[in-house]
């Protein structure tokens, strides 16, 4: 339980460091949310036994993580959390794909390796670069940014609301699990059936609060619109450049597979 | 609309599930006044402050906000003039940062975005959170939240404050500075709480509910010296007004309490000797 708290806690650190001032902190979100989107857009569209020609991505969250000023360490303790989930999706492949695609020496490696290894730098790339958007952006900067880019209020109220209160939520989880643990002494308790129950008043508690924050909303005059000062931003020359430049890039990348293109400058041989 | 006040006739308010909440409770409020209602757990305290902002509909009587009677008409301008501060900050402060959440207000007034600064920076000036403008509401701690939930109901410049149990969950030198704060407001203030204390250095008046009736409407100080009456509604008085029973235990008879100091330091299993 301990653990799920400390990463709930270290979620907050991401938006202090969206807090920051530095030249892609300072781009306005739009230009983030698309250049991220057709990062993932490109990353995602690899052939899936494709490995080497993902790996230049990696330019893209290295150099944001550099001029963000973002701290190295914490992103990847962030990132790690989502490869048990990637490696739980790749997990059989080497099991059910055993087509020889190359040998290393008399080591035959198997197609569903290949695959499971680039699904998993799939994650990587992708969990990276969202992770990064938010913490140089911002969650609310990111919503405000998708709601301009034409998404519905309503979806972008959804999320805005779902970060506020994902906190209040766990850490009334995290109470009724604590409440639960002292009295089971360490056994199962009831097992399955108590979850049950548990997950149930959970969702109750929540019902009640959103009724009380509706009624919030109520007392000071909403008529079901959000309107909200929007932030000074611009959408300027810096920001078009930011965009083409490294979505020019994606589509280079994604089209030659650079690795191959340079060894093959070195040794001669062009594919 | 110049005297503000708050008048509610023979409200009565029975809920879905047939239990009555609130029966027959009139009383009048006048520009200025600072009222307690104060009451045991369910005596109907939060059903009437419900009532005063339009969430609930009476099931018979009326309710008069300044010259409007409440309607569906009058809803908006009365929940304008009615600034509501709920117990919990967290269900208050629902936007990103606590000036999202103080303009929120303004916004839905339709005021342009210029003036809304002004509201807003006038509202986090007066409860003293100016700098905690671009933070977002979960790294605010207990005091800092409530006195930004009541920013985001100044922002509106209500008439009338409404506060629900204001005190409950600050530590105690919050508590004192919420108080002062309070204290230094010239609105119309209807406050309900368990904490007598705060209610007798807050309202000069104060109504007790007792399961759904008014028991009492009067000077809070005439109120909290009827011991029979507190009693007869499961209050007692504020601590404010109790003896101190350390300094002077024979003030007041503390029948089968155990001393706070053990007489002397009496070795176990002595009294077998």
């Amino acid at each position: 339980m301990l653990a799920i708290d400390g990463s709930f806690l270290d979620f907050k650190q991401l938006d202090l460091l969206a807090l920051r001032q530095t030249p892609v902190h300072r781009l306005d979100p739009r230009a983030k949310v698309l250049t991220t989107l057709c990062f993932i857009i490109c990353v995602v569209s690899f052939d899936r036994y494709q490995i080497s020609a993902m790996l230049p991505f990696l330019i893209y969250p290295a150099v944001l993580m550099a001029v963000g000023d973002l701290p190295f360490g914490y992103i990847m303790r962030k990132i790690v959390i989502v490869i048990p989930f990637a490696l739980m999706i790749g997990l059989f492949n080497p099991i059910f794909d055993r087509q020889v695609l190359m040998q290393i020496g008399s080591l035959d490696i198997w197609g569903g390796w290949i695959s499971c290894i680039s699904i998993l730098i799939r994650a990587i790339l992708t969990a990276s670069a969202a992770i990064i958007l938010v913490a140089i952006t911002g969650f609310p900067a990111i919503c405000e940014a998708l709601e301009k880019l034409k998404m519905p209020q309503t979806f972008a109220v959804q999320l805005l609301f779902l970060y506020r209160y994902i906190f209040v939520l766990t850490d009334e989880g995290v109470r009724t699990a604590r409440a639960r643990q002292l009295r089971t002494f360490g056994k199962r308790g009831l097992g399955i059936r108590h979850f049950g129950s548990l997950v149930g008043h959970l969702l109750l508690r929540t019902w009640e609060r959103a009724e009380r924050i509706h009624m919030a909303m109520l007392a000071r005059g909403f008529a079901g619109e959000i309107h909200s000062t929007r932030r000074q931003s611009h959408f300027g020359r810096t920001e078009l450049l930011f965009m083409g430049g490294w979505i020019s890039l994606f589509i280079l990348l994604r089209l030659y597979n650079a690795p191959q293109l340079l060894g093959g400058l070195f040794t001669g041989t062009m594919p | 609309m110049s005297h503000h006040i708050v008048h509610v006739k023979n409200l009565q308010h029975t809920y879905p599930d047939k239990t009555v909440a609130l029966r027959d409770v009139s009383f009048l409020i006048h520009h200025g006044e600072s009222v307690g209602i104060i009451g045991a757990n369910g005596a109907g305290k939060s059903t009437l402050l419900l009532h005063l902002n339009g969430y609930l509909s009476a099931t018979s009587g009326e309710i008069i906000i300044g010259d409007d009677q409440l309607s569906k008409e009058t809803l908006p301008e009365i929940r304008r003039t009615v600034g509501m501060v709920f117990q919990d900050p967290e269900d208050q402060l629902f936007m990103p940062t606590v000036y999202d959440d103080v303009a929120f207000g303004p916004l839905n007034l339709g005021l342009s975005a210029d003036e809304t600064e002004t509201r807003v920076m006038e509202a986090l000036q007066r409860v003293g959170a100016v700098e905690l403008r671009d933070k977002p509401p979960y790294h605010l701690s207990g005091g800092e939240k409530k006195r930004v939930a009541i920013a985001t109901v100044l922002s509106m410049l209500p008439e009338i404050l409404v506060l629900d149990e204001p005190t409950n969950g600050l530590d105690p030198q919050a508590r004192r500075q919420l108080i002062a704060l309070l204290q230094a407001f010239h609105h119309t203030r209807i406050v309900t709480s368990h904490d007598l204390d705060m209610i007798l250095e807050l309202c000069e008046r104060t109504i007790v509910l007792h399961e759904g009736k008014i028991m009492a409407d009067g000077p809070t100080l005439d109120i909290f010296n009827n011991e029979e009456l507190l009693k007869t509604c499961r209050l007692e008085k504020p601590f404010a007004m109790q003896g101190c029973p350390v300094c002077s235990p024979d003030k007041r008879p503390l029948v089968s309490q155990p001393p706070l100091v053990p007489p002397h330091s009496s070795k176990p299993h002595d009294h077998e000797h």
